[in-house]
Protein backbone atom coordinates (compact mmCIF):
# COMPACT_ATOMS: atom_id res chain seq x y z
CA UNK A 1 0.00 0.00 0.00
CA UNK A 2 1.25 3.47 -0.70
CA UNK A 3 2.19 5.31 2.36
CA UNK A 4 1.31 8.85 1.82
CA UNK A 5 1.26 12.30 3.86
CA UNK A 6 -2.56 11.71 4.13
CA UNK A 7 -2.57 8.01 5.94
CA UNK A 8 0.27 9.40 8.23
CA UNK A 9 -2.30 12.83 8.82
CA UNK A 10 -4.84 10.28 9.08
CA UNK A 11 -3.79 7.97 11.80
CA UNK A 12 -2.83 10.85 13.61
CA UNK A 13 -6.64 12.32 13.75
CA UNK A 14 -8.55 8.89 13.88
CA UNK A 15 -7.08 7.26 17.01
CA UNK A 16 -9.48 5.59 18.46
CA UNK A 17 -9.20 3.81 21.72
CA UNK A 18 -11.24 2.06 24.75
CA UNK A 19 -11.09 5.06 26.98
CA UNK A 20 -12.95 6.49 24.33
CA UNK A 21 -16.11 4.18 24.59
CA UNK A 22 -17.28 5.50 27.87
CA UNK A 23 -17.19 8.74 26.64
CA UNK A 24 -19.41 7.41 23.77
CA UNK A 25 -21.71 6.00 26.30
CA UNK A 26 -22.22 9.51 27.99
CA UNK A 27 -22.70 11.48 24.86
CA UNK A 28 -25.32 8.67 23.83
CA UNK A 29 -26.83 9.55 26.59
CA UNK A 30 -26.95 13.07 25.71
CA UNK A 31 -28.29 12.42 22.66
CA UNK A 32 -31.12 10.47 23.76
CA UNK A 33 -32.00 13.77 26.02
CA UNK A 34 -32.50 16.22 23.35
CA UNK A 35 -33.74 13.74 20.78
CA UNK A 36 -37.54 14.86 22.15
CA UNK A 37 -38.19 18.76 20.32
CA UNK A 38 -36.15 18.72 17.97
CA UNK A 39 -35.95 22.07 16.48
CA UNK A 40 -35.87 21.17 12.79
CA UNK A 41 -39.62 20.98 13.87
CA UNK A 42 -39.70 24.75 13.52
CA UNK A 43 -38.14 24.79 10.15
CA UNK A 44 -40.62 22.03 9.09
CA UNK A 45 -43.26 24.44 9.88
CA UNK A 46 -41.63 26.94 8.15
CA UNK A 47 -41.61 24.42 4.86
CA UNK A 48 -44.87 24.03 5.25
CA UNK A 49 -46.02 27.31 4.95
CA UNK A 50 -43.82 27.63 2.52
CA UNK A 51 -45.09 24.77 0.18
CA UNK A 52 -48.79 26.41 0.48
CA UNK A 53 -47.65 30.27 -0.71
CA UNK A 54 -47.65 31.17 -3.54
CA UNK A 55 -44.24 32.34 -4.30
CA UNK A 56 -42.10 33.53 -7.50
CA UNK A 57 -42.92 35.08 -10.93
CA UNK A 58 -45.78 32.98 -11.56
CA UNK A 59 -47.22 33.28 -8.08
CA UNK A 60 -47.98 29.55 -7.25
CA UNK A 61 -47.44 27.25 -5.04
CA UNK A 62 -45.59 23.89 -4.68
CA UNK A 63 -49.27 22.10 -4.13
CA UNK A 64 -48.71 20.58 -7.43
CA UNK A 65 -45.22 19.71 -7.00
CA UNK A 66 -44.50 15.65 -8.08
CA UNK A 67 -41.89 14.04 -5.78
CA UNK A 68 -42.83 10.67 -7.54
CA UNK A 69 -45.42 9.48 -5.85
CA UNK A 70 -47.82 12.12 -8.01
CA UNK A 71 -48.88 15.31 -8.04
CA UNK A 72 -49.12 16.77 -5.05
CA UNK A 73 -47.81 13.58 -2.85
CA UNK A 74 -45.63 14.10 -0.27
CA UNK A 75 -45.96 11.19 2.09
CA UNK A 76 -43.83 8.85 1.51
CA UNK A 77 -42.03 10.34 -1.08
CA UNK A 78 -38.61 10.92 0.17
CA UNK A 79 -38.41 7.17 1.71
CA UNK A 80 -38.29 6.44 -2.56
CA UNK A 81 -35.65 9.10 -3.30
CA UNK A 82 -33.39 9.39 -5.62
CA UNK A 83 -35.58 8.06 -7.98
CA UNK A 84 -35.64 8.70 -11.82
CA UNK A 85 -38.00 11.26 -13.32
CA UNK A 86 -39.34 10.62 -16.53
CA UNK A 87 -40.62 14.11 -16.99
CA UNK A 88 -36.95 15.45 -16.65
CA UNK A 89 -35.01 12.23 -17.96
CA UNK A 90 -33.07 12.37 -14.64
CA UNK A 91 -32.43 10.73 -11.63
CA UNK A 92 -33.23 13.61 -8.76
CA UNK A 93 -32.57 13.57 -5.22
CA UNK A 94 -34.89 15.90 -2.85
CA UNK A 95 -33.20 18.71 -3.57
CA UNK A 96 -32.86 19.08 -6.86
CA UNK A 97 -36.10 17.57 -7.56
CA UNK A 98 -37.36 20.60 -5.23
CA UNK A 99 -35.34 22.85 -7.67
CA UNK A 100 -37.38 21.34 -10.65
CA UNK A 101 -40.81 22.60 -8.95
CA UNK A 102 -39.55 25.24 -7.99
CA UNK A 103 -38.64 26.27 -11.61
CA UNK A 104 -41.57 24.97 -13.40
CA UNK A 105 -44.48 25.74 -10.93
CA UNK A 106 -43.28 28.84 -9.47
CA UNK A 107 -40.86 30.34 -12.28
CA UNK A 108 -37.85 30.75 -9.61
CA UNK A 109 -34.44 29.48 -11.61
CA UNK A 110 -32.74 27.25 -10.40
CA UNK A 111 -29.82 29.31 -10.11
CA UNK A 112 -31.49 31.34 -7.40
CA UNK A 113 -30.05 27.96 -5.16
CA UNK A 114 -27.59 26.88 -7.09
CA UNK A 115 -25.59 29.80 -6.86
CA UNK A 116 -26.82 31.01 -3.95
CA UNK A 117 -25.35 30.59 -0.45
CA UNK A 118 -25.79 28.46 2.60
CA UNK A 119 -28.70 29.89 4.60
CA UNK A 120 -29.75 32.43 2.98
CA UNK A 121 -32.21 33.55 0.21
CA UNK A 122 -33.76 30.44 -2.00
CA UNK A 123 -31.35 28.16 -0.39
CA UNK A 124 -32.44 28.68 3.14
CA UNK A 125 -36.28 28.48 1.43
CA UNK A 126 -34.84 25.40 0.41
CA UNK A 127 -33.97 23.86 3.47
CA UNK A 128 -37.43 24.51 5.36
CA UNK A 129 -39.03 22.74 2.51
CA UNK A 130 -36.50 19.77 2.79
CA UNK A 131 -37.52 20.00 6.17
CA UNK A 132 -41.19 19.66 5.80
CA UNK A 133 -40.93 16.79 2.99
CA UNK A 134 -38.82 14.52 4.72
CA UNK A 135 -40.88 14.62 7.96
CA UNK A 136 -43.72 12.98 6.11
CA UNK A 137 -41.69 9.96 5.38
CA UNK A 138 -40.47 9.76 9.03
CA UNK A 139 -40.58 6.35 10.08
CA UNK A 140 -40.90 4.98 6.56
CA UNK A 141 -38.43 1.98 5.12
CA UNK A 142 -35.74 3.67 2.77
CA UNK A 143 -37.29 1.77 -0.84
CA UNK A 144 -35.28 2.48 -3.57
CA UNK A 145 -36.09 2.22 -6.89
CA UNK A 146 -32.88 -0.51 -7.99
CA UNK A 147 -34.49 -2.14 -10.69
CA UNK A 148 -34.58 1.11 -12.86
CA UNK A 149 -31.86 1.45 -14.71
CA UNK A 150 -30.93 4.75 -14.86
CA UNK A 151 -30.80 4.17 -10.65
CA UNK A 152 -28.51 1.42 -11.13
CA UNK A 153 -26.02 3.75 -13.36
CA UNK A 154 -26.54 6.44 -10.64
CA UNK A 155 -25.40 3.96 -8.13
CA UNK A 156 -22.47 2.67 -9.75
CA UNK A 157 -21.28 6.21 -10.73
CA UNK A 158 -22.09 7.33 -6.35
CA UNK A 159 -19.86 4.03 -5.72
CA UNK A 160 -17.12 4.91 -7.72
CA UNK A 161 -17.12 8.57 -6.43
CA UNK A 162 -17.43 7.30 -2.92
CA UNK A 163 -13.91 5.50 -3.36
CA UNK A 164 -12.38 8.28 -5.56
CA UNK A 165 -8.89 9.54 -3.78
CA UNK A 166 -8.35 13.24 -4.19
CA UNK A 167 -7.58 16.23 -3.06
CA UNK A 168 -4.08 17.42 -1.65
CA UNK A 169 -4.47 14.51 1.18
CA UNK A 170 -5.32 11.65 -1.36
CA UNK A 171 -8.54 11.33 0.49
CA UNK A 172 -11.81 9.31 -0.82
CA UNK A 173 -15.19 9.26 1.47
CA UNK A 174 -14.47 5.58 2.18
CA UNK A 175 -10.85 6.90 3.74
CA UNK A 176 -13.28 8.38 6.50
CA UNK A 177 -16.15 6.37 5.87
CA UNK A 178 -15.03 3.21 4.77
CA UNK A 179 -14.54 1.17 8.18
CA UNK A 180 -16.04 0.50 11.85
CA UNK A 181 -15.47 2.45 14.31
CA UNK A 182 -13.23 5.54 13.11
CA UNK A 183 -13.06 8.92 15.13
CA UNK A 184 -12.28 12.08 14.74
CA UNK A 185 -11.49 13.18 18.21
CA UNK A 186 -15.13 12.68 19.98
CA UNK A 187 -17.09 12.17 15.92
CA UNK A 188 -17.71 8.93 15.34
CA UNK A 189 -17.36 8.29 11.30
CA UNK A 190 -20.33 5.99 10.29
CA UNK A 191 -19.43 3.16 8.12
CA UNK A 192 -21.37 4.07 4.98
CA UNK A 193 -20.15 0.95 2.83
CA UNK A 194 -22.30 -1.42 5.39
CA UNK A 195 -26.45 -1.00 5.76
CA UNK A 196 -26.09 -0.46 9.70
CA UNK A 197 -23.92 2.70 9.36
CA UNK A 198 -25.53 3.67 5.80
CA UNK A 199 -28.83 3.70 7.46
CA UNK A 200 -27.41 5.67 10.61
CA UNK A 201 -26.30 8.07 8.15
CA UNK A 202 -28.52 8.34 5.23
CA UNK A 203 -31.56 7.80 7.60
CA UNK A 204 -31.53 10.86 9.50
CA UNK A 205 -30.33 13.33 7.42
CA UNK A 206 -31.39 16.16 6.73
CA UNK A 207 -30.61 17.45 10.54
CA UNK A 208 -30.72 20.22 12.80
CA UNK A 209 -27.30 20.91 13.60
CA UNK A 210 -27.11 21.89 17.50
CA UNK A 211 -23.51 23.21 17.13
CA UNK A 212 -24.95 25.90 14.98
CA UNK A 213 -28.71 25.96 14.75
CA UNK A 214 -28.59 25.44 11.74
CA UNK A 215 -30.92 23.23 9.31
CA UNK A 216 -28.82 21.24 6.97
CA UNK A 217 -29.76 18.96 4.09
CA UNK A 218 -28.02 16.06 2.35
CA UNK A 219 -26.90 18.37 -0.33
CA UNK A 220 -25.20 20.81 2.72
CA UNK A 221 -23.65 17.76 5.12
CA UNK A 222 -22.13 16.14 1.48
CA UNK A 223 -20.62 19.90 0.47
CA UNK A 224 -18.87 20.03 4.19
CA UNK A 225 -17.58 17.03 3.35
CA UNK A 226 -16.02 17.50 0.30
CA UNK A 227 -14.38 20.67 2.56
CA UNK A 228 -13.14 17.51 5.42
CA UNK A 229 -11.58 16.37 1.90
CA UNK A 230 -9.71 18.85 1.02
CA UNK A 231 -11.61 18.50 -2.30
CA UNK A 232 -13.15 21.85 -5.18
CA UNK A 233 -17.03 22.08 -3.71
CA UNK A 234 -19.68 20.27 -5.99
CA UNK A 235 -21.57 22.23 -7.61
CA UNK A 236 -25.55 22.15 -5.71
CA UNK A 237 -27.77 19.57 -6.50
CA UNK A 238 -24.78 17.92 -9.70
CA UNK A 239 -24.79 14.78 -10.65
CA UNK A 240 -21.89 13.56 -8.56
CA UNK A 241 -23.92 14.82 -5.33
CA UNK A 242 -26.85 13.07 -6.40
CA UNK A 243 -25.46 9.58 -7.15
CA UNK A 244 -23.18 9.48 -3.82
CA UNK A 245 -26.76 10.23 -2.68
CA UNK A 246 -28.18 6.86 -4.24
CA UNK A 247 -24.96 4.97 -3.00
CA UNK A 248 -25.77 5.83 0.37
CA UNK A 249 -29.78 5.20 0.03
CA UNK A 250 -29.30 2.52 -1.54
CA UNK A 251 -27.18 0.96 1.01
CA UNK A 252 -29.39 1.69 3.81
CA UNK A 253 -32.15 -0.14 1.61
CA UNK A 254 -34.90 -0.97 4.08
CA UNK A 255 -33.71 0.69 6.74
CA UNK A 256 -36.61 3.39 8.63
CA UNK A 257 -36.14 6.78 8.51
CA UNK A 258 -35.54 9.42 11.47
CA UNK A 259 -35.79 12.19 9.43
CA UNK A 260 -35.22 15.08 10.27
CA UNK A 261 -32.86 14.74 12.31
CA UNK A 262 -30.58 16.03 15.02
CA UNK A 263 -26.53 15.89 15.01
CA UNK A 264 -23.89 17.58 16.84
CA UNK B 1 -41.89 39.37 12.24
CA UNK B 2 -41.20 36.04 14.89
CA UNK B 3 -41.91 32.85 13.38
CA UNK B 4 -44.53 30.84 15.15
CA UNK B 5 -43.81 28.53 18.30
CA UNK B 6 -44.31 24.42 18.21
CA UNK B 7 -46.77 23.68 21.14
CA UNK B 8 -47.64 19.94 21.61
CA UNK B 9 -50.06 19.08 24.64
CA UNK B 10 -51.51 15.76 25.87
CA UNK B 11 -52.95 14.47 28.71
CA UNK B 12 -51.23 11.53 30.48
CA UNK B 13 -52.36 10.41 34.19
CA UNK B 14 -53.91 13.21 35.50
CA UNK B 15 -51.04 15.68 34.27
CA UNK B 16 -51.30 18.18 30.61
CA UNK B 17 -47.63 17.63 29.81
CA UNK B 18 -46.85 20.27 27.40
CA UNK B 19 -44.10 21.01 25.40
CA UNK B 20 -42.43 24.13 23.44
CA UNK B 21 -40.37 24.67 20.83
CA UNK B 22 -39.66 28.69 20.13
CA UNK B 23 -37.52 30.25 17.30
CA UNK B 24 -35.69 32.60 18.21
CA UNK B 25 -31.79 33.61 17.98
CA UNK B 26 -31.25 33.56 21.71
CA UNK B 27 -28.48 35.84 21.18
CA UNK B 28 -25.83 36.61 24.09
CA UNK B 29 -24.68 39.80 23.32
CA UNK B 30 -21.04 37.99 24.00
CA UNK B 31 -20.69 36.88 20.49
CA UNK B 32 -18.76 38.54 17.64
CA UNK B 33 -19.03 38.09 14.35
CA UNK B 34 -16.92 37.50 11.36
CA UNK B 35 -15.96 40.98 11.23
CA UNK B 36 -15.22 41.26 14.68
CA UNK B 37 -18.17 43.16 16.24
CA UNK B 38 -20.07 42.37 18.72
CA UNK B 39 -23.32 41.08 17.84
CA UNK B 40 -25.92 42.80 19.96
CA UNK B 41 -28.04 40.35 22.91
CA UNK B 42 -31.18 39.47 21.65
CA UNK B 43 -32.75 37.17 23.77
CA UNK B 44 -36.57 35.94 25.10
CA UNK B 45 -37.14 37.18 28.99
CA UNK B 46 -40.24 36.54 29.38
CA UNK B 47 -42.78 33.53 28.94
CA UNK B 48 -45.95 32.38 29.90
CA UNK B 49 -48.25 29.96 29.33
CA UNK B 50 -51.87 29.49 30.01
CA UNK B 51 -54.26 26.25 30.21
CA UNK B 52 -57.48 28.17 28.70
CA UNK B 53 -57.67 31.56 31.12
CA UNK B 54 -55.55 29.98 34.08
CA UNK B 55 -51.84 30.91 33.85
CA UNK B 56 -50.00 27.69 34.56
CA UNK B 57 -46.30 28.75 34.21
CA UNK B 58 -44.57 31.57 33.97
CA UNK B 59 -40.73 31.95 33.25
CA UNK B 60 -38.08 34.11 33.08
CA UNK B 61 -35.09 33.51 30.38
CA UNK B 62 -31.72 35.09 30.55
CA UNK B 63 -28.96 34.78 27.27
CA UNK B 64 -28.03 31.48 28.51
CA UNK B 65 -30.87 29.58 27.09
CA UNK B 66 -30.32 27.83 23.73
CA UNK B 67 -31.35 29.09 20.43
CA UNK B 68 -34.45 27.79 19.60
CA UNK B 69 -35.56 27.36 23.16
CA UNK B 70 -37.23 24.08 24.46
CA UNK B 71 -39.56 23.98 27.30
CA UNK B 72 -41.50 21.62 28.92
CA UNK B 73 -43.38 21.19 31.97
CA UNK B 74 -46.81 19.82 33.59
CA UNK B 75 -49.89 20.77 35.07
CA UNK B 76 -52.92 19.14 37.22
CA UNK B 77 -56.29 18.94 34.76
CA UNK B 78 -56.49 19.62 31.44
CA UNK B 79 -58.91 17.55 28.61
CA UNK B 80 -58.19 17.16 25.32
CA UNK B 81 -59.51 19.60 23.06
CA UNK B 82 -59.00 22.56 26.07
CA UNK B 83 -57.10 25.55 25.12
CA UNK B 84 -53.25 26.26 25.82
CA UNK B 85 -51.37 29.76 24.61
CA UNK B 86 -48.38 30.39 24.87
CA UNK B 87 -46.61 33.57 24.55
CA UNK B 88 -43.20 35.22 25.01
CA UNK B 89 -41.15 38.71 24.76
CA UNK B 90 -37.81 39.47 24.54
CA UNK B 91 -35.39 42.38 25.25
CA UNK B 92 -36.14 43.93 21.74
CA UNK B 93 -40.41 44.07 22.88
CA UNK B 94 -40.41 41.72 19.61
CA UNK B 95 -43.32 39.00 21.28
CA UNK B 96 -45.29 36.10 19.56
CA UNK B 97 -47.96 33.96 20.86
CA UNK B 98 -49.61 30.97 19.88
CA UNK B 99 -51.97 28.23 20.93
CA UNK B 100 -52.78 24.97 20.32
CA UNK B 101 -55.28 22.27 21.43
CA UNK B 102 -54.86 19.44 23.95
CA UNK B 103 -53.98 16.31 22.06
CA UNK C 1 -49.45 18.39 14.82
CA UNK C 2 -51.67 21.01 15.76
CA UNK C 3 -50.70 24.71 15.82
CA UNK C 4 -52.37 27.27 15.04
CA UNK C 5 -50.70 30.49 13.76
CA UNK C 6 -51.65 34.18 15.35
CA UNK C 7 -50.32 37.68 15.00
CA UNK C 8 -47.35 38.61 17.04
CA UNK C 9 -49.41 39.91 20.58
CA UNK C 10 -48.63 43.62 20.46
CA UNK C 11 -47.04 44.47 23.47
CA UNK C 12 -48.39 48.20 23.86
CA UNK C 13 -46.68 50.84 25.89
CA UNK C 14 -43.89 49.03 27.27
CA UNK C 15 -45.88 46.21 29.15
CA UNK C 16 -44.63 43.45 28.21
CA UNK C 17 -46.43 40.01 28.94
CA UNK C 18 -46.94 40.67 32.38
CA UNK C 19 -48.19 43.51 32.31
CA UNK C 20 -50.79 42.57 29.93
CA UNK C 21 -51.80 39.57 31.92
CA UNK C 22 -52.48 41.93 34.73
CA UNK C 23 -54.37 44.54 32.77
CA UNK C 24 -56.52 41.50 31.64
CA UNK C 25 -57.25 40.57 34.98
CA UNK C 26 -55.64 37.17 34.27
CA UNK C 27 -52.46 37.10 37.08
CA UNK C 28 -52.09 38.64 40.02
CA UNK C 29 -49.84 42.09 40.07
CA UNK C 30 -47.64 40.22 42.73
CA UNK C 31 -46.48 38.13 39.61
CA UNK C 32 -46.13 40.77 37.32
CA UNK C 33 -44.09 42.66 39.77
CA UNK C 34 -41.57 39.56 39.14
CA UNK C 35 -41.39 40.79 35.89
CA UNK C 36 -37.64 40.12 34.72
CA UNK C 37 -35.30 40.42 37.30
CA UNK C 38 -32.13 42.40 35.43
CA UNK C 39 -30.26 42.09 38.88
CA UNK C 40 -30.40 38.50 39.00
CA UNK C 41 -30.02 37.91 35.42
CA UNK C 42 -26.83 40.40 35.13
CA UNK C 43 -25.14 38.68 38.29
CA UNK C 44 -21.69 37.87 37.53
CA UNK C 45 -20.77 35.12 40.39
CA UNK C 46 -22.71 32.70 42.50
CA UNK C 47 -23.37 34.63 45.64
CA UNK C 48 -24.65 37.91 44.16
CA UNK C 49 -26.90 35.70 41.80
CA UNK C 50 -28.14 34.64 44.82
CA UNK C 51 -28.59 37.28 46.43
CA UNK C 52 -30.43 38.93 43.89
CA UNK C 53 -32.97 36.29 43.63
CA UNK C 54 -33.60 36.25 47.45
CA UNK C 55 -32.16 33.44 47.93
CA UNK C 56 -29.09 34.04 50.44
CA UNK C 57 -27.73 30.74 51.17
CA UNK C 58 -30.11 28.07 50.41
CA UNK C 59 -29.54 24.91 52.14
CA UNK C 60 -28.69 21.46 50.42
CA UNK C 61 -31.45 19.40 49.71
CA UNK C 62 -31.47 16.33 48.23
CA UNK C 63 -35.34 16.47 47.48
CA UNK C 64 -34.14 18.44 44.41
CA UNK C 65 -33.07 16.98 41.40
CA UNK C 66 -30.90 18.00 38.69
CA UNK C 67 -31.43 15.77 35.52
CA UNK C 68 -28.22 16.41 32.91
CA UNK C 69 -26.06 14.62 31.13
CA UNK C 70 -22.92 13.83 32.46
CA UNK C 71 -20.85 14.94 29.37
CA UNK C 72 -22.89 17.47 26.81
CA UNK C 73 -21.31 16.68 22.87
CA UNK C 74 -21.65 20.48 22.45
CA UNK C 75 -22.08 23.37 25.21
CA UNK C 76 -24.76 25.02 22.96
CA UNK C 77 -27.69 22.75 23.70
CA UNK C 78 -27.28 21.55 27.05
CA UNK C 79 -30.74 19.26 28.57
CA UNK C 80 -31.24 20.36 32.04
CA UNK C 81 -34.67 19.35 33.78
CA UNK C 82 -35.21 20.30 37.44
CA UNK C 83 -37.60 18.17 39.54
CA UNK C 84 -38.68 19.82 43.31
CA UNK C 85 -40.14 16.89 45.79
CA UNK C 86 -40.66 19.38 48.19
CA UNK C 87 -44.02 20.53 49.16
CA UNK C 88 -45.73 23.99 47.60
CA UNK C 89 -42.59 24.24 45.36
CA UNK C 90 -43.17 27.91 44.42
CA UNK C 91 -39.86 28.81 42.02
CA UNK C 92 -37.11 27.06 40.22
CA UNK C 93 -33.77 28.68 39.23
CA UNK C 94 -31.28 27.39 36.59
CA UNK C 95 -27.71 28.45 37.22
CA UNK C 96 -24.81 27.69 35.49
CA UNK C 97 -21.27 28.59 37.81
CA UNK C 98 -18.95 29.72 34.75
CA UNK C 99 -21.15 31.36 32.50
CA UNK C 100 -20.81 34.95 31.92
CA UNK C 101 -24.09 35.45 33.49
CA UNK C 102 -25.01 32.72 35.86
CA UNK C 103 -28.67 32.93 35.73
CA UNK C 104 -29.80 31.17 32.74
CA UNK C 105 -33.63 30.54 33.38
CA UNK C 106 -36.10 31.08 36.57
CA UNK C 107 -39.80 29.56 36.74
CA UNK C 108 -42.78 30.68 39.02
CA UNK C 109 -44.60 27.34 39.75
CA UNK C 110 -48.61 28.20 40.22
CA UNK C 111 -50.58 25.77 42.71
CA UNK C 112 -51.92 22.67 40.21
CA UNK C 113 -48.38 23.47 38.23
CA UNK C 114 -46.20 20.33 38.69
CA UNK C 115 -42.32 21.31 40.32
CA UNK C 116 -40.97 19.73 37.19
CA UNK C 117 -39.54 21.55 34.06
CA UNK C 118 -36.88 20.95 31.26
CA UNK C 119 -34.80 23.48 29.32
CA UNK C 120 -31.85 23.74 26.77
CA UNK C 121 -28.85 25.79 28.29
CA UNK C 122 -25.62 27.30 26.77
CA UNK C 123 -22.61 26.20 28.52
CA UNK C 124 -18.92 27.91 27.69
CA UNK C 125 -17.01 25.41 29.13
CA UNK C 126 -17.20 22.81 32.09
CA UNK C 127 -19.25 24.05 34.97
CA UNK C 128 -21.16 22.99 37.70
CA UNK C 129 -25.07 24.06 37.43
CA UNK C 130 -27.52 24.62 40.18
CA UNK C 131 -30.60 23.98 40.59
CA UNK C 132 -32.62 26.55 43.50
CA UNK C 133 -35.54 25.88 44.65
CA UNK C 134 -38.27 28.17 46.60
CA UNK C 135 -40.69 25.98 48.75
CA UNK C 136 -42.95 27.30 51.49
CA UNK C 137 -40.79 30.34 51.22
CA UNK C 138 -37.52 28.83 51.61
CA UNK C 139 -34.48 28.46 49.23
CA UNK C 140 -33.17 25.01 48.44
CA UNK C 141 -29.89 24.13 46.47
CA UNK C 142 -28.66 21.19 44.76
CA UNK C 143 -25.66 21.13 41.99
CA UNK C 144 -24.15 18.74 39.28
CA UNK C 145 -20.88 18.84 36.93
CA UNK C 146 -21.40 18.68 33.39
CA UNK C 147 -18.70 18.16 31.31
CA UNK C 148 -18.85 20.05 28.00
CA UNK C 149 -16.47 18.66 25.10
CA UNK C 150 -17.15 21.18 23.01
CA UNK C 151 -17.84 24.77 24.48
CA UNK C 152 -21.39 26.82 23.32
CA UNK C 153 -21.17 30.28 23.72
CA UNK C 154 -19.39 30.98 20.23
CA UNK C 155 -23.19 30.34 18.66
C1 LIG D 1 -11.45 13.68 6.30
C2 LIG D 1 -12.52 12.81 6.68
C3 LIG D 1 -13.80 12.82 5.84
C4 LIG D 1 -13.95 12.58 4.50
C5 LIG D 1 -12.88 12.34 3.47
C6 LIG D 1 -15.37 12.55 4.26
N1 LIG D 1 -16.06 12.78 5.41
FE1 LIG D 1 -18.06 12.58 5.68
N2 LIG D 1 -17.86 13.10 7.62
C7 LIG D 1 -16.66 13.40 8.24
C8 LIG D 1 -16.92 13.84 9.58
C9 LIG D 1 -15.87 14.31 10.59
C10 LIG D 1 -18.31 13.74 9.76
C11 LIG D 1 -19.09 14.03 11.01
C12 LIG D 1 -19.11 15.45 11.26
C13 LIG D 1 -19.78 15.78 12.53
O1 LIG D 1 -20.13 14.90 13.32
O2 LIG D 1 -19.99 16.95 12.69
C14 LIG D 1 -18.85 13.28 8.51
C15 LIG D 1 -20.20 13.04 8.30
C16 LIG D 1 -20.73 12.52 7.14
C17 LIG D 1 -22.10 12.15 6.96
C18 LIG D 1 -23.18 12.24 8.01
C19 LIG D 1 -23.04 11.07 8.94
C20 LIG D 1 -24.01 11.04 10.08
O3 LIG D 1 -24.27 9.97 10.61
O4 LIG D 1 -24.50 12.09 10.46
C21 LIG D 1 -22.25 11.70 5.69
C22 LIG D 1 -23.51 11.19 5.04
C23 LIG D 1 -20.93 11.81 5.07
N3 LIG D 1 -20.06 12.30 5.97
C24 LIG D 1 -20.67 11.48 3.76
C25 LIG D 1 -19.42 11.64 3.16
C26 LIG D 1 -19.18 11.44 1.75
C27 LIG D 1 -20.21 10.98 0.75
C28 LIG D 1 -17.87 11.71 1.54
C29 LIG D 1 -17.10 11.74 0.22
C30 LIG D 1 -17.54 12.80 -0.68
C31 LIG D 1 -17.28 12.06 2.83
N4 LIG D 1 -18.26 12.03 3.77
C32 LIG D 1 -15.95 12.33 3.02
C33 LIG D 1 -15.41 13.28 7.71
C34 LIG D 1 -15.13 12.97 6.40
Amino acid sequence: MRKTLGMAALAAVLAGGAQAQSTADEIAKYREMIADGNPAELFEMEGESLWKTPRGPKKATLEQCDLGQGPGVVDGAFARMPRYFADTGRVQDLESRLLTCMETLQGIPASAVVDGDWNKGERKTMDALAAYVVTHSRGQKIQLDLANPQTRRMYELGKRAFYYRSGPMDFSCSTCHGEDGKRIRLQDLPNLTHKEGAIAAWGSWPAYRVSNSQFWTMQHRLNDCFRQQRTAEPEFASEVTVALSVYMAATAQGGVLQTPGLKR
Amino acid sequence: MANPMRIRAAVKDGFTEVRVLMSHVMETGQRKDSSGALVPAHFITELTAKHNDKVVLLAQFGPSVSTNPYLSFKFQGGAKGDKIVVSWVDNKGDSRSDEALIA
Amino acid sequence: MDHKRRDTLKAGGGLGIFGLLVAAGLIKPELAEAAWNKSAFEAKNLESALAALGAGKPGDSAEVQLNTPDIAENGAVVPVGVVSKLPNTEQIAILIEKNPNLLAAKFEIPAGTAAEVQTRVKMGQTSDIYAVVKADGKFYVTKKEVKVTLGGCGG
